[in-house]
């Protein structure tokens, strides 16, 4: 077993936790104990933080529509498609047609990748995310 | 705004040696319970608490001074409180003086206000308002602490700026354990703001309308910028100009009010991807669905309210196909013409810290050994930042911006007669597609329950655990119901946690017209027992 250092992925605290690994699956999780903000302690819902990453419901892949159902894809048709819907709104409406929704549950790297992309790619600064929420 | 920053001014640590903690809006123990600790420590200590909200939270209980203000009446309280303030010679002349700016502006309309008028607008008692103005204003270490209640209002930029001039005028900002500290709700939503993940700017706040800023960006990346300001979620989402959108882990459709509309923008949209880890309500409408990583299964920073920068680290590999949405958009990028290549997460955090002046030291390799780093941090012989505007405000000088009473947008009448405020339980988490799938917190709340006054409840026949159906003049939804005193009779409390419950369709479209936050806590309702 192994314990990984990182960041309670629940509120704005922002608390230090040590993720227990066994077999490549997370079974448990205990407190930094010199953590500035945790200071060896977790609340319930940091306790229990390992619970729903290996839940049954977990997306596994790619999911397409057609004829109006989502079905399993490869990441590369998913991706096409996703390029293609971007690229002909944009091309038949405008950059501005297109909105972009971030995630405060997303690491710094990925919002500021997702707001280049959204910014130098698709041409828009349509990109917001839940902080009013 | 009024500050020049929209962050906690201090430390969460701080917190714990306050000598007086106003919190205001915030169910801090079940919300933010490591900020709440700190209270609590400080209150062991001898500080004082002042907690000003509607329900008598389990903070409240322990307060030296609970004012149970009507909601959306946090304006004239604090008008009220200021006045009082002003009149017995509380403030803090020298810090005025030399910080700030407007207060002529501030000082004038106070002298308008009527205390005892404010207070019965607020529906506070005059002595607990003046009470809590010596409190605050005579304490050499006064922090405010306030959260989605006071933001959460039609008014919501008025109610932040007057909470601004509170701490200006008894100059209770620029020191260690004192100052204005709003509580974030989600792990890195200070870093999503930080990111320019917002219609109007870039990183670090630098605005797209200002040229210099855009022009750098524009030269950084290669490409030229639209300097024309972006919709926030509430137009894509509530509107026609939107026709194709991507969305990363958001799930407005039981995030966002007027669910019947979200789900009709989304239904009647060109095209959709989402990207989430579970099949949300918002990625069952969705044309394509990614499956991304969790936090457990990536690397990357975060940024907490506290503006502490702290890197996460990947403890397994992505479950199934899942990937980690940094791959998501660089594969898209790659496809639409502009390839982004990056090795590592550090090193895109190299090209934010290049481009980002309040993240310009926030390398990785600083972040590991410790506890990360807290910004403004400038460049590499920068250190952490424990609290805000120590020798000046971000924008200069502290801007003194009187705000007015503005009704709410809905009333209770005879046929709505409940006010409703939505929130958080202590158990769950926003939209609870994470936490609905955690066995033990299931447990401990597995279904939506709406808080009501036992009087009320005797009084409509209804008992605890009854489903009860509630109506707006938008939308109905069932519910369980809680007697308990919590809330004054007359209001009723529920959370959104529950897609069985999306308590959000109650919601009207109501939004604050600066920072376009709806109007989540104030919604009247009819209530009737349902016969199961």
């Amino acid at each position: 077993m192994r314990d990984v250092m990182t960041i309670c992925c629940y509120c704005g605290c922002g608390c230090g936790l040590y993720l227990h690994v066994e077999n490549e699956r997370v079974v448990g999780v205990a407190p930094s104990r010199h953590h500035p903000v945790s200071r060896n302690n977790l609340c319930v819902k940091g306790w229990h933080i390992h619970e729903f990453i290996h839940h049954p419901d977990r997306l596994t892949s790619p999911l397409v529509r057609k004829k109006g159902r989502l079905v399993p894809a490869t990441w590369d048709e998913a991706l096409d498609l996703t390029a293609d819907g971007l690229r002909r709104c944009g091309e038949k409406h405008g950059p501005d047609a297109i909105g972009v929704l971030a995630s405060a549950k997303c690491t710094n790297e990925e919002n500021y990748l997702l707001q280049k992309f959204t910014r130098a790619v698709l041409g828009t600064n349509n990109i917001d995310h839940c902080a009013r929420l | 705004m009024t500050f020049g920053s929209g962050a906690m001014t201090n430390s969460i640590d701080e917190i714990g040696q306050a000598q007086v903690i106003l919190v205001s809006g915030s169910n801090t123990t079940e919300a933010h319970p490591q900020v709440a600790r700190r209270i609590y420590d400080a209150v062991d200590r001898g500080a004082k608490l002042i907690v000003i909200d509607p329900r008598r939270t389990r903070l409240a209980r322990h307060a030296h001074l609970h004012l149970r203000l009507r909601p959306g009446t946090d304006i004239p309280l604090l008008n009220a409180m200021m006045r009082c303030i002003l009149d017995e010679n509380l403030v803090d002349d020298l810090f005025i003086e030399m910080r700030t700016e407007n207060y002529f502006a501030l000082r004038d309309m106070l002298l308008q206000v009527d205390p005892g008028q404010a207070a019965a607008v607020a529906g506070v008692a005059e002595s607990d308002i003046r009470l809590a103005a010596r409190m605050y204003a005579r304490a050499q270490r006064s922090v405010i602490c306030y959260c989605l209640g006071v933001t959460q209002h039609i008014c919501g930029t008025g109610n932040v700026r007057s909470y601004a001039n509170l701490a200006m005028l008894t100059g209770h900002v620029e020191q260690e354990f004192t100052g204005v500290d709003p509580l974030r709700g989600q792990n890195n939503v200070q870093g999503a703001c930080d990111m320019g993940a917002l219609p109007v700017v870039l990183t670090g706040y630098q605005s797209v309308t200002d040229p210099v800023a855009l022009g750098k960006f524009a030269r950084a990346w290669g490409v030229e910028l639209s300097n024309r300001p972006g919709l926030t979620v509430l137009d894509m989402t509530h509107g026609e100009q939107i026709r194709a959108m991507l969305v990363m882990g958001e799930n407005p459709v039981l995030s966002d009010p007027r669910q019947d509309h979200v789900i009709a923008t989304l239904k009647g949209l060109d095209f959709l991807a989402v990207a989430d880890i579970f099949l949300s309500e918002t990625a069952a409408l969705a044309d394509v669905v990614f499956p991304v990583a969790t936090f457990a299964e990536k690397s990357g920073t975060v940024t907490s309210s506290e503006r502490r920068v702290q890197l996460m680290h990947q403890a397994i590999k992505p479950v199934g196909a899942a990937r980690p949405d940094g791959q998501v958009i660089m594969a898209l990028s790659e496809r639409l013409g502009y390839p982004m290549r990056y090795d590592s997460e550090a090193e895109v955090m190299e090209e934010i810290c290049l481009l980002t002046p309040i993240y310009g030291g926030i390398y990785h390799d600083r972040l590991d050994p410790g506890w990360g780093l807290q910004w403004p941090c400038v460049d590499r012989s920068h250190g952490s930042t424990q609290y805000l505007h120590k020798y000046a405000f971000a924008r200069g000088r502290g801007r003194f911006e009187p705000a007015k009473h503005v009704a709410p947008a809905e009333a209770a009448d005879e046929h709505y007669p409940f006010v409703l405020m939505t929130g958080r339980v202590y158990h769950h988490y926003h939209t609870g597609s994470m936490t609905r799938r955690s066995l033990s917190l299931m447990r401990e709340c597995g279904r939506s329950l709406v808080e009501m006054h036992p009087d009320d409840g005797r009084r409509l026949g209804i008992g605890p655990g009854d489903p009860v159906r509630l109506t707006s003049r938008h939308g109905s939804c069932s519910f369980n119901a809680d007697l308990t005193p919590r809330v004054e009779t007359g209001y009723l409390y529920a959370n959104f946690h529950f897609p069985e419950s999306p308590v959000n369709v109650l919601i009207g479209d109501a939004s604050d017209p600066i920072a376009r936050i709806p109007e989540f806590k104030i919604c009247a309702v009819q209530v009737e027992r349902e016969t199961a």
